[in-house]
């Protein structure tokens, strides 16, 4: 095996698996596995203990619940892809979904798991920036934490070291909304060079009355574009209005330059997706 | 399934008979097998990539459960330097310790073996081998490997350079540029590649103490090629006690033709131990530690006439040779490039000067194509570039320059002699398929609407079943390249075939057994095909330059033909004929032109086995051996097309059309033949958009993995279109080619010539660097916006 040695646990329920995090020494949860297992074989990631939540009941699933729907943690992305009711109330989350890696990746790979890792590269913390989702976690006590306190650093979140993450909560599309994820895709990995998620709500008159924007891939963490929101706010979407609201889409990204793009390069590439994703929210918010 | 009945197999696209073990999980590769008593071996590897190596503690790796034995380089004593079989005249041969003793020279160089009861064990211990490392600076870039200041890798290469090589008249090629009315001038970095075989490296190692015997299972392109370096040259056992298996190879491209220093270790140490060792690389080791392919930094210059004929090429290259050189590492670019610069024209003038340099990087050496690749990619390069500066369009200027059609040699300014060919026709046709005036048409309506549309060709050739043995031991190879073909006739009339060639995903088991049932007129089920172990074939070459058909195959051709000619006494004695008067023909040997006075092949066969009633003073049996070294290489040819579209905003490419006509000579299989180019323009089009092997001025790689280095994939592929002209060689009496790597060598010019076209309106003529990543592409729009 290419991993150092680990012991492996797979607790029943929530309370179990707290339990053995609270107790065990350089302990790790295991979800899916597609970013942890990949770091252990290289062994850039030793822990001495792996939770696994597979077998934790109830941390699956795809609901609606109060104008919200709430996605249990261990939902993997292909259920995520493939959920009716996600493809109903907000299909964003599901076309991102889709556009995670590969089959076998989807298949294996969950939401909670791309969320609680904070990759900076993911496709999902873009769309639920976009969306203001919000993350239930689950301690000692149970919390809700929004969505602009999530993402903190490379793979840094706002997760406690004590608590899972169980649920997360997506709010329903309202009348006259559209959105749209795009992406320019590592072309080894697959993984977000760039991502630009946009949700935008239209009024009668074509006047945009609310903008959500989260920018992935270019920075150390994905982050909302508060500029091109502001710019979008209160304006009809026409072509140049679009643009102007584009192109402050890297400010605030702090880019990290690397084998896929200079700072100038991504900025660029914030701005190019930026615009595309609008184009195609405003686009959803007319039909 | 083929049967006797059908008139003739060759040319019949039959399913590959190796294919239903392989899709199904049951092949059976190095790293399946299961020994009693097996050991794991485990590299500690420099992760540094240059250091002088310090103290090594392994007192606690030793403590670790389950070792059962750690070797450093001071160990592996009566074990010289893995060699080079390519000595070129002053090349500065390094020693080249399997275990590094004294210093580190690229990133994964090993420096001791772990072996232990399981893998695990020896992974773990590995991680707990403490060396003291005294790091020193590295050189890594091809272009600043002999500049002043760089760190010295080698004591026996002052400014890190290993040769200096030249072909071509540098006089004749001053003079064609004084006259030239028009001259070209271009920077070319040809990046380096990883092959990325989908089987790792792997080796078992097993010394029998009782008989003296050690067998080495190894993911091997040339198992008799390993037995005799690692044999002779560096492990001192008779060869005569040793066996090389190369079981189910999954894949090399060039990568496993090389003595590595795992297999030549493991080795050594099941001879200490006497216990069987194995080892199997992990990705990121391959990544590490198979040779490299490609990484020169060249500075080309053509010059033409006014109407575009080609009167001179001048070359100056650099190629980086990694921090050691591999086994065949100083023919890859030089007689291997050089002598492929006249390409398929007619060209007034060659000059063609390579450096070769030492860096601190994995060693390169050849990758599918080798050297081929990069004097195709540099000849297409430049002729479209003198296309757009003379104003002429680029099907209109190779068509100038073609060397017209010729059947039986045509003598180049870079040393070969062509065999045959008719590049205008292959021409002709890829241009019929893709439509070139409306295509043309097309591009010019998209570029009105704003759209960056290319069209990129590459008429390319290359040199390939490799090769006669005299030419190349004159140019300083230190083997032979002919190939060995046994036909074994037994009794019942069942054949098995012995050849020297290797098959790691060709087919060969389909392709050899397709050509010994259509030329002895027998069932495709009846013939068995051996390959890839000393113990059971005479000798062999192995597989790489495509050669297998054309090398390989004629060797069993030719004894086919002598198993006919002895058929024939034995038939003419039963029939009391006499045997001038016999044929062969539809599977039994007949008295010329009288089917009905026959004997069947198989009565044949069990009489030379049963030689009762049989022909005075000819020997019983019937198997005959056959070594074929060809007398020429053989010349592929081709014309491709590319059509792309570049997306302004971004940079990125995308393939719109791909078309293919290629010239392989004769074909055995045309469904195989198709596997091959596909394959190979896969790896073509991966060198010109995505693939490349990256490098820290530190000399950490990193593009080390998977997630990092960009291996072409089916959705970033377009349908292809291909389709063959037939030219035979008059080389070989089967007038095959060779197919293995026309693919990877034509589509990296088509790809990179079509980018190049479509961002012609900016008044781009050229990119520098490959990979045309989204970046490089956007950063060359920009640049040339900024221009004008
Ligand atoms: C080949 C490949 C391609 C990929 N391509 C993409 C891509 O294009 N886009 C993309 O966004 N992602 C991509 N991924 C990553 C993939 O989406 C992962 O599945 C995901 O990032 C992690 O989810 P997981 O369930 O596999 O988590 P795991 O790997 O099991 O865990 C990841 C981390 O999160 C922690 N964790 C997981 N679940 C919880 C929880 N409920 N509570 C607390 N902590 C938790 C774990 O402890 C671990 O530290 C790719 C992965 C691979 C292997």
């Amino acid at each position: 095996m290419y991993p150092a040695a680990f012991e492996y646990h797979a607790p029943a329920s929530v309370a179990d698996a707290l339990k053995l995090l609270g107790k065990l020494d350089d302990a790790k949860i295991l979800a899916g596995g597609h970013s942890l297992i990949p770091m252990m074989k290289l062994r850039l990631a030793q822990p001495k203990h792996l939770i696994d939540l597979r077998k934790v009941a109830g941390l699956t699933g795809i609901k609606e619940d109060k104008g919200m729907i709430a996605i249990g943690a261990m939902t993997t992305h292909w259920e995520v892809e493939s959920s009716k009711v996600l493809k109903s109330k907000c299909p964003v989350v599901s076309e991102t979904a889709a556009m995670i890696g590969d089959p076998a990746v989807r298949n294996k790979g969950t939401i909670g798991g791309s969320l609680a890792h904070g990759d900076p590269a993911a496709d999902m913390p873009a769309t639920v920036i976009a969306l203001g989702a919000e993350f239930v976690c689950q301690g000692k006590k149970k919390r809700t934490v929004k969505v602009d306190d999530w993402f903190k650093g490379i793979m840094e979140t706002a997760l406690g070291e004590d608590e899972l993450l169980v649920e997360i909560r997506v709010p329903a599309l309202a009348k006259g909304t559209g959105a749209a994820y795009l992406k320019f895709p590592h072309p080894a990995s697959r993984f977000a060079v760039v991502g630009v998620a946009a949700v935008v709500t239209l009024d009668k008159e074509g006047k945009c009355t609310k903008a959500g924007v989260g920018v992935t891939g270019a920075g150390t963490h994905a982050v909302r574009a508060k500029g091109v929101e502001a710019a979008l706010s209160g304006k009809k979407l026409d072509a140049a209005a679009i643009e102007a609201a584009a192109a402050k889409a890297a400010d605030g990204v702090d880019v990290q330059a690397d084998l896929q793009g200079s700072e100038e390069y991504k900025a660029h590439l914030c701005r190019v997706f930026a615009k595309r994703a609008i184009e195609a929210a405003v686009k959803r918010a007319h039909a | 399934m083929a049967t006797a009945t059908d008139t003739r197999l060759l040319g019949k696209s039959i399913k590959r008979r190796e294919d239903p073990r392989f899709i199904t999980g049951r092949g059976s590769y190095t790293d399946d097998l299961k020994l009693p008593g097996m050991t794991y071996a485990a590299f500690v590897r420099s992760p540094h990539a240059h250091a002088k190596i310090g103290k090594i503690d392994l007192t606690q790796a030793k403590a670790h459960p389950g070792v059962v034995a750690i070797f450093t380089g001071k160990d592996l004593t009566g074990v010289n330097s893995l060699p080079c079989g390519w000595l070129l005249p002053e090349l500065k041969v390094p020693p080249h310790p399997p275990l590094a003793v004294d210093t580190a020279r690229y990133v994964g160089d090993p420096v001791a073996v772990v072996i232990a009861e399981t893998q695990d064990a020896a992974l773990d211990a590995a991680e707990k081998v403490k060396v003291d490392w005294n790091v020193r600076p590295a050189v890594t870039a091809t272009a600043k490997a002999a500049e002043k200041g760089a760190s010295q890798i080698h004591e026996v290469a002052p400014a890190n350079v290993a040769f200096k090589w030249q072909i071509g008249d540098a006089a004749a090629v001053d003079a064609a540029f004084k006259t030239a009315a028009v001259t070209v001038k271009k920077h070319i970095v040809n990046q380096r590649l990883v092959a990325n075989a989908m089987e790792p490296r792997a080796c078992v190692a097993r010394f029998d103490a009782a008989t003296g015997d050690l067998t080495l299972w190894v993911t091997s392109q040339n198992p008799h090629v390993h037995r005799l370096l690692m044999t002779a040259f560096v492990l001192g056992i008779p060869e005569h006690k040793v066996r090389v298996i190369a079981p189910d190879v999954g894949g090399g491209f060039g990568s496993k033709i090389f003595l590595y220093n795992e297999e030549t270790v493991c080795s050594w140490a099941t001879r200490q131990i006497k216990r069987p060792i194995r080892w199997t690389s992990t990705r990121r080791e391959a990544f590490q530690t198979d040779a490299h392919g490609r990484d020169h930094v060249t500075d080309a210059e053509l010059a033409l006439s006014r109407d575009g004929k080609i009167l001179g090429l001048r070359v100056k290259t650099i190629a980086n040779l990694g921090a050691y050189l591999s086994t065949f590492a100083p023919a890859v670019p030089t007689y291997l490039y050089g002598t492929l610069l006249n390409g398929v024209y007619e060209m007034g003038a060659i000059h063609c000067d390579v450096t070769g340099v030492f860096t601190n990087t994995t060693p390169v050496d050849a990758y599918r194509g080798a050297g081929r690749p990069e004097a195709a990619y540099l000849v297409e390069r430049m002729i479209e570039v003198a296309a757009v500066a003379l104003k002429m369009d680029v099907a209109e200027i190779r068509k100038k320059n073609f060397i017209p059609k010729f059947e039986h040699g045509y003598q180049t300014k870079v040393a070969l002699t062509y065999d045959s060919g008719n590049y205008a026709a292959a021409f002709d046709k890829l241009l019929g398929m893709l439509d070139y005036r409306k295509i043309r048409e097309e591009q010019a309506a998209a570029r009105k609407q704003g759209k960056l549309i290319g069209v990129g060709f590459s008429t390319y050739i290359e040199a390939c079943s490799i090769a006669p043995s005299k030419v190349v031991g004159s140019l300083g190879a230190q083997a032979g390249l002919y190939e060995s073909g046994i036909v074994r006739v037994h009794p019942t009339g069942k054949i098995t075939v012995f050849t020297g060639s290797h098959s790691h995903g060709q087919g060969h088991e389909t392709t050899f057994s397709q050509l010994v049932a259509d030329e002895l007129g027998v069932p495709m089920e009846d013939v068995e095909i051996v390959h890839g172990d000393t113990g059971a074939i005479a000798f062999g070459m192995g597989t790489y330059g495509s050669r297998s058909a054309s090398v390989g195959g004629t060797a069993i051709h030719m004894s086919i033909h002598k198993i006919k000619e002895k058929g024939k006494k034995i038939a003419a004695h039963l029939l009391e004929a006499s045997p001038g008067d016999m044929e062969y023909v539809n599977g039994q040997f007949q008295v010329k032109g009288f089917p009905g006075k026959a004997v069947p092949f198989g009565q044949v066969a069990l009489t030379a086995y049963v030689p009762h009633n049989y022909p005075e003073g000819l020997e019983p049996g019937l198997e005959e051996t056959s070594f074929y070294d060809p007398s020429n290489f053989c010349f592929p040819f081709g014309a491709h097309a590319c059509v792309v579209e570049v997306d302004r905003d971004t940079g990125h490419v995308k393939l719109l059309r791909y078309v293919a006509v290629d010239d392989v000579g004769n074909v055995i299989n045309p469904m195989i033949v198709d596997g091959m180019v596909h394959g190979g323009i896969a790896q073509g089009v991966g060198q010109a958009l995505w693939e490349g092997a990256v490098y820290e001025d530190d000399g950490q790689l990193v593009t080390g993995t998977m997630m990092d280095y960009a291996l072409p994939k089916a959705d970033m592929l377009p349908m292809y279109e291909t389709e063959r002209t037939v030219t035979p060689t008059p080389v070989n009496p089967l007038g095959i080619k060779g197919a293995g790597e026309t693919g990877t060598i034509a589509a990296t010019p088509a790809v990179v010539n079509a980018v190049v076209d479509a961002l012609r309106p900016l008044g781009v003529d050229h990119i520098e660097t490959m990979p045309l990543t989204p970046e490089r592409v956007w950063k060359t729009i920009k640049a040339a916006k900024a221009g004008r």
